[in-house]
């Protein structure tokens, strides 16, 4: 049980919530004192993000008490939630990006003057917000043009101006580069010197083991475990979240190489035209493109994919020259591309398992137009079965799965298609180590049946376990490739921020 | 299927209603002109189901009708054009309308809205441009033509069935097994729901948006020959003004939503036959014709609403089911 200190702000007991097919959280308990960076992780479908919905007045609870200093409280809409002085920094930002940094802190309680908004005043006391959050902009800024990193930043001195003495951050490094990573750190350090009190949600153990007082673990909904400051270390978390051990997660085999099956020669992008990309993948290899957000990985994976056309260079598959007028030339080479954004890019979420697993087969497996039921039934349960996909059945509706078994639902889309070249980006953002793990397995998999594989990763760690070889962009280039051996952390990073590489690698 | 049953209750509880307070409503003619005029607008929402379908929409149907209509009209009495080779023009026009409108929303990227809206304006201008904005009627000349409008077949005995209607069962027929049973109709399901997913899954999009389009002005051309048929006499300014509205209403009705994704034929069908009952309705049961927009948008409005709640209230009843039963469902997170 937790330490009940006499700073105790924040006590949640017995949660639970129920959606549609799933239990999100059942009997979940947690507690926050003041001045506390409490960590909250588990693998994705563990429940966090319900049980902060739940504490922000987005969703409200089956079952189950909140106290906020030892009063009991009804969270049932955002608007109490801030009036209690809670606060969430969504995962997704929720700016006006068409209005200034000062409209959007102020959004709904504008200062009035004569009936309109006292833009001078809004803007004045916007500044010393600013200020507390590191973010040197000017108030008048409008919201597009800055980066995410001080969009965010944007979004806590929100939550400051009214307020707030628990802030909750939903993942809030998963699209930061590592400069504002850094200046996030500091400004979480420095609010909880300020007495504000944070949850902090996230799939990075590094930043836990940085920033968290104390850390609460999810599992399967449930409470699994809760670690003291002492006590943080990355295999006691991991064990708690997947409720094993370290030593049966992933370790890569080394296998041979075949022919290269894709090159690209000079490629140039729409996003960095610029520099000209060339880049080598071989049958059984897997190649990572390391870089930071921005960096140009995914206009690059986009461009061979024939999403986007290319300025100029060629690309081809087993020697021969692709034309690509769009994905559908690419695929018919060979191809496949599981996109970065699986809910925009990926899935139909309004429709089931069964359709999503279907949809870029449906031609292949049709006779004059008409669908195949039986070959579409056979994929859908074969993909199920051999992905582990957890769904009550194919006809589950994509949406209501987590992000881990959504991934699969794209990867077995592809899968029936039997790619020989399979393109990722990202494949295991906001997936639950679970689930990484499979994935990792699945590739390796594939990659010894002499799939090429090319993935774009903002994790170096998954560069490092994963990459029989890394590519690493900076600013539209690519600025070095690293072999198995040469694959550090450190030696990415330099290339990732733009120091060349000099001695190229055989 | 549960959205068919509920505008299918109200189609039987409006004709129960008008049969109950006037007979009159089941008698022999006034059945036939009311499946006749649901049959004609069945067609044209038919086709506008399917843009809608696709996450679109299309202004312009009342238009094309006036359109063709017109030009038919005038090919046939000024032009003297052959009876086959008229039909071929017009449902030629109606097809590059509708690759017009498909082109300009895919390619040019423009909104279905304004594409459609500029269509519904420079359609009805040419009608009217194109006859001199002057009446063409097709006089007794046309006699065996106007029999695919207002043609009578004999079922059984003396029981007789309009002609449009067994050709809007045919067209029914086909577009639900395209919806249902092709690639195209699925690629039109998911297209409406997320057009990104489907582009990066190989699929063009674009054709099968484009023949969306082209699918729904054909058949609003079809149904603009019918409709000048049916009157007999082409008013450029006033035939099929407004229809748009009809169509859309209908496919609405039955069972479309406006964001995309979601349709049945079958319910398009209903649909627009609700919409006719309640305007036979208004005239025998001696409701101020005035009013006739009113009860329809609040019919509409009305069925809008109930098919809201019972959605709310299926959800939250599952959910409570849930929490009863089983405790032992397995755990996870939903990502709404």
């Amino acid at each position: 049980m937790p330490s009940l200190g006499d700073a105790l702000l924040l006590e949640v007991h017995g949660l639970t919530k129920r959606f549609p097919g799933v239990v999100a959280l059942r009997n979940v308990s947690l507690t926050l004192q003041s001045s506390e960076v409490l960590a909250v992780i588990g693998e994705n479908g563990a429940g966090k993000s319900t049980l902060m919905k739940i504490l922000a007045g987005v969703q409200t609870p089956d079952a189950g008490a909140i106290r906020l200093n030892g009063q009991t409280v009804r969270i049932d809409s955002v608007h109490t939630a801030e009036k209690l002085g809670i606060a969430l920094i969504h995962q997704e930002l929720n700016l006006a990006d068409n209005l200034s940094v000062a409209a959007n802190v102020f959004l709904g309680r504008e200062p009035l003057r004569f009936g309109l908004i006292d833009t001078k005043r809004m803007e004045r006391e916007t500044l010393p917000l600013l200020a507390q959050v590191g973010l040197d902009c000017s108030p008048a800024t409008l919201v597009q043009d800055l980066s995410l990193g001080c969009q965010q930043m944007v979004e806590i001195a929100k939550a400051l101006s009214v307020g707030a003495r628990v802030l909750i951050m939903d993942e809030p490094t998963s699209s930061l580069s590592q400069h504002e990573t850094d200046q996030l750190y500091a400004v979480v350090k420095d609010l909880r010197q300020r007495g504000v009190s944070i949850v902090y949600i996230s799939h990075r153990l590094g930043e836990v083991t940085e920033l968290a007082d104390r850390v609460v673990v999810l599992r399967d909904g449930q409470n699994a475990g809760e670690l003291s400051r002492a006590e943080i270390t990355h295999e006691a978390m991991i064990r708690l979240m997947v409720g094993r051990d370290l030593s049966q997660l992933y370790q890569r085999p080394s296998h041979a190489l075949g022919e290269p099956v894709l090159e690209a020669d000079k490629l140039r992008t729409h996003a960095n035209p610029r520099h000209a990309l060339s880049l080598t993948v071989r049958a059984g290899e897997i190649v990572g493109i390391a870089g930071l957000v921005g960096a140009g990985r995914t206009d690059l994976l986009r461009a061979l994919f024939g999403i986007d056309r290319a300025l100029g260079g060629t690309i081809r598959v087993e020697g021969k020259k692709l034309e690509l007028s769009g994905p559908h030339d690419a695929i018919e080479a060979g191809m496949a591309l599981v996109p970065e954004d699986r809910k925009q890019q990926g899935l139909v979420l309004g429709m089931t398992v069964r359709p999503n697993l279907s949809l870029a087969s449906l031609l292949r497996d049709s006779s004059r137009g008409f669908l195949n039921h039986a070959a579409e039934n056979e994929i859908a349960a074969t993909m199920i079965r051999d992905l582990n996909i957890r769904t009550p059945g194919p006809e589950q509706t994509a949406q209501f799965l987590s992000g881990g078994n959504q991934q699969k639902i794209v990867l077995g889309k592809w899968l029936a298609m039997k790619p020989r070249i399979l393109l990722l980006d990202e494949p295991t953002r906001g997936i639950d180590v679970g689930a990484k793990q499979e994935i990792y397995r699945l590739l390796d998999n594939l990659a010894a049946q002499g799939v090429a594989i090319l993935f774009v990763s903002s994790e170096m760690e998954e560069i490092i376990r994963l990459a029989d070889r890394a590519i690493v962009m900076h600013e539209g280039r690519i600025t070095g490739e690293l072999d198995r051996a040469a694959c550090s952390e450190e030696a990415i990073m330099r290339l990732a921020t733009g120091n060349l590489q000099h001695t190229r690698l055989p | 299927m549960k959205k068919i049953l509920g505008i299918l209750g109200l189609l039987i509880f409006v004709c129960s209603l008008t049969a109950i307070i006037n007979p009159n409503f089941l008698g022999a003619s006034n059945l036939f002109n009311t499946l006749r005029w649901t049959s004609l607008f069945g067609i044209i929402s038919i086709g506008v189901a399917f843009v809608i379908i696709t996450g679109g929409i299309d202004l312009s149907v009342g238009s094309t009708i006036g359109l063709v209509g017109t030009t038919l009209a005038y090919l046939l009495t000024v032009r003297h054009v052959s009876t086959p080779l008229a039909i071929l023009i017009v449902l030629g026009l109606s097809l590059l309308i509708g690759l017009f409108h498909g082109l300009l929303i895919t390619k040019v990227k423009l909104q279905p809205f304004i594409v459609t809206l500029c269509g519904l304006l420079l359609y009805r201008g040419a009608a009217r441009f194109i006859s001199n904005d002057q009446s063409l009627g097709f006089g007794s000349a046309f006699a065996g033509l106007r029999e695919l409008a207002i043609g009578k077949v004999p079922i059984v005995g003396s029981v007789t069935l309009p002609l449009p209607l067994l050709i809007m069962t045919g067209i029914g027929i086909i577009a639900a097994v395209f919806l249902h049973r092709t690639i195209y109709g699925r690629y039109l399901l998911a297209i409406g729901r997320n057009e990104t997913a489907v582009r990066f899954s190989g699929i063009r999009t674009d054709r099968i948006v484009i023949l969306a389009y082209v699918v729904c002005s054909l058949l609003a051309g079809f149904g603009g020959i019918l409709f000048a048929l049916d009157v007999n006499s082409v008013q450029p300014s006033g035939l099929g003004e407004a229809y748009e509205l009809y169509a859309i209403a209908g496919a609405v009705l039955g069972g479309c939503s406006l964001r995309g994704g979601e349709g049945s034929i079958t319910g398009v069908i209903i649909g627009a036959a609700v919409l006719r009952v309640l305007y036979n309705a208004i005239n025998i049961l001696g409701i101020p014709t005035m009013l006739e927009y009113s009860i329809i948008g609040f019919v509409l409005l009305a069925g809008a609403i109930t098919d809201e709640m019972v959605k709310r209230y299926a959800t939250k009843r599952k959910a409570a089911r849930e929490l009863l039963a089983d405790d032992s469902v397995r755990s996870d997170e939903a990502s709404a």
